[in-house]
């Protein structure tokens, strides 16, 4: 029986608009919007989407680094959006986060030595030597040299930037990792290296991944179960083989359609989308999608359709897949 | 044989771990400007350091009989109208300037970093108390705000000192507060909330040293400046009072005799003048070094 580590339930991220001399709240962006789903132990979670669509503002609410304006995080049965900021601190050792810039997300002063050490001592972590060890331990892990580990961020490459970041996350044996877009930043060549040790790491570290993406190839070669976002709201949440061979949603099947085909002789559907993406500011009435969706029917206008089960572990908000209204 | 074997032999350079700071004296070296600088700065502290060492006179004894002598080999830079020797003056003097120029700018530093940080780190409430505090000193112009300061405490160098450095603490104190605005949305301050770390480690950590660049730069500049109005408040008879040889005080004791006797106005003037010049080509070329996107 798996079970669950995470679970979030209608998690709502608003960030004011303010406006005047006077600060006058005139709105909220809509960033994240109701995203409910579950992680189960052990294995990769994709959230996938296009720029602006909430997957990392989502991703930084789950770890508080936001504070949600709304819904649960519940972490191993503990909502963490209740916990004081001392009990948050601590418990922050079980999850953690990798950052899509490994150019900004290493302090460009401290020495790696330091940043990875930092985490082990702001925790309580051992002596000064058992910390050294553990350092010099987890360098390797990740494919570094224990003979870097005087250097500056600024000596590195982007991958083995990320290297580090990926060591500083691991330094505190957590259960579960955010990886914000880990490898979007990275050279195509690189890529590859860094999903491969993230692989690696999962084993060796029993790690579940909550894995933030723009990228479907990236996505499929990761995860076991995606979710698509799409202006703050999850339309479409599957197993990776569900999701890749029958897309329900028409806004999945236009991205899908887009991922290039290395092969000139298949079948090439360009589902090309018309109009941009709405302002999360002011978002439609009805379904988020309507306004760009081949689809589109009047009922889909006025109401917005729930994320529903349409088979074993695929589930679709979507009014062509829904039972009729009552 | 052997000798081809060492043609073929390549130089493998050791890599060089460099800090920022060893890299930074690096480029700072290569310019020429800040490096005349520095070392006019360099020569004003040797004179104040070594003042009882090099002169032979006392800064304090007068000598009416020998007033205003020119230049010369007893008086190098000639006598004042009390007849004390303004060599030995402008040394002690040296003593005075560089000491209110750097204890206030201290001052100005502690305190304009401390709500700086403050003001910017914890936002809301606390940033526009801070930041109207802020504003409402930097509505008074600095030199006239050091004088209201003075005239309420008392004329002396120590209140002096003190109106300087509460002048000066809004300008570290927005400059930090900038720095640390922007530096509060950098990924690697996320990251380290999201390891756990406190607020107090955070920014001692990770937001302090990042600030410091603008700091320095500043605080350099902030010396001179610090200086002149120094000069200015002796030259007011609100700063150091007689018989300490101020630069500024020598300035107005003397003014009344630049026609017949230049010398005890031009060597004072001088000396204000290079200090304050070392001090800002310093400045200036610190900036270039440590925070390359101010350059324009």
């Amino acid at each position: 029986m798996q079970t669950t580590i995470l679970e979030v339930n209608e998690l709502r991220t608003y960030f004011p608009i303010r406006k005047g001399i006077l600060q006058r709240t005139a709105g909220y962006v809509k960033a994240v919007d109701g995203v409910s789903f579950r992680v189960n132990k052990g294995e990769v979670f994709g959230i996938v989407g296009e720029s602006g669509c909430g997957k990392s503002t989502t991703g930084r609410s789950i770890l508080q680094l936001i504070k949600p304006t709304g819904g649960e995080v519940i972490f191993e049965g503990q909502d963490v959006t209740r916990l004081n900021e001392e009990a948050m601190r601590r418990l922050r050792r079980d999850m953690q986060i990798v950052f899509q810039d490994p150019f900004a997300s290493l302090n460009p002063r401290h020495k790696v030595s330091k940043i990875l050490e930092e985490p082990l001592l702001v925790h309580g972590f051992g002596t000064v030597r058992e910390r050294r060890e553990k350092v010099a331990e987890l360098i390797e892990t990740v494919g570094l040299n224990a003979s870097q580990l005087e250097r500056y961020p600024h000596q590195f490459s982007g991958g083995q930037r990320q290297r580090i970041a990926i060591a500083r996350a691991l330094m505190l044996r957590p259960k579960l990792i955010i990886a914000d877009e880990p490898v979007s930043a990275l050279d195509v060549s690189i890529q590859s290296q860094i999903l491969n040790l993230m692989q690696d790491l999962q084993q060796s570290f029993q790690l579940t991944y909550v894995f933030i993406a723009h990228d479907l190839s990236v996505i499929k070669h990761f995860c076991d179960r995606v979710a698509v976002m799409y202006l703050g709201q999850i339309v479409e949440m599957a197993d990776k083989e569900s999701l890749y061979s029958e897309p329900r949603h028409p806004y999945t099947k236009a991205l899908l359609s887009a991922v290039p085909n290395p092969d000139p002789e298949g079948p090439r559907e360009r589902i090309i989308l018309e109009g941009e993406v709405p302002s999360p500011a002011n978002m439609p009435q009805g379904c988020v999608f309507h306004t760009r969706c081949p689809m589109a029917e009047e009922r889909c206008r006025h109401e917005r359709p729930v994320l529903e089960q349409t088979s074993h572990n695929h589930a679709v908000a979507c009014h062509l897949y829904a039972s009729p209204a009552v | 044989m052997a000798q081809t074997a060492a043609k073929v032999q390549t130089v493998i350079q050791p890599p060089v771990f460099t800090n920022p700071w060893s890299e930074g004296w690096r480029s700072f070296r290569s310019n020429k400007m800040a490096m005349a600088g520095l070392f006019m700065i360099l020569l004003f502290i040797g004179a104040a350091i070594a003042a009882p060492y090099i002169t032979t006179f006392d800064y304090k004894e007068q000598d009416l009989m020998g007033r205003l002598q020119a230049p010369g080999a007893e008086h190098w830079f000639g006598t004042d109208d009390l007849g004390r020797d303004i060599f030995t003056r402008i040394m002690y003097g040296a003593r005075i300037s560089l000491w209110v120029g750097f204890s206030s700018v201290m001052g100005s530093i502690l305190i304009g970093t401390l709500l700086g940080i403050a003001a910017g780190y914890y936002g809301r409430w606390v940033d526009m108390l801070i930041s109207r505090g802020f504003d409402i000193l930097l509505a008074f112009p600095g030199i006239l705000l050091a004088i209201a300061i003075v005239a309420a405490l008392g004329p002396s160098l120590q209140n002096a000192l003190l109106a300087i450095a509460v002048v000066n603490v809004p300008v570290f104190g927005r400059l930090v507060r900038a720095k640390v605005l922007s530096l509060k949305n950098e990924e690697y301050v996320t990251a380290a909330r999201a390891l756990g770390m406190r607020n107090g480690r955070i920014i001692m950590h990770h937001i302090l040293p990042n600030c410091l660049g603008p700091v320095i730069v500043q605080g350099t500049l902030s010396i001179a400046t610090a200086i002149i109005e120094a000069a200015a408040l002796g030259f007011l008879g609100l700063g150091a009072q007689p018989p300490e040889p101020e630069w500024g005080k020598m300035l107005s004791d003397s003014r009344q005799f630049i026609a017949t006797a230049p010398w005890t106005v031009i060597f004072p003037g001088l000396s204000i003048m290079l200090t304050v010049l070392g001090f800002n080509l310093m400045g200036d070329g610190l900036r270039d070094v440590l925070d390359p996107k101010m350059k324009n």
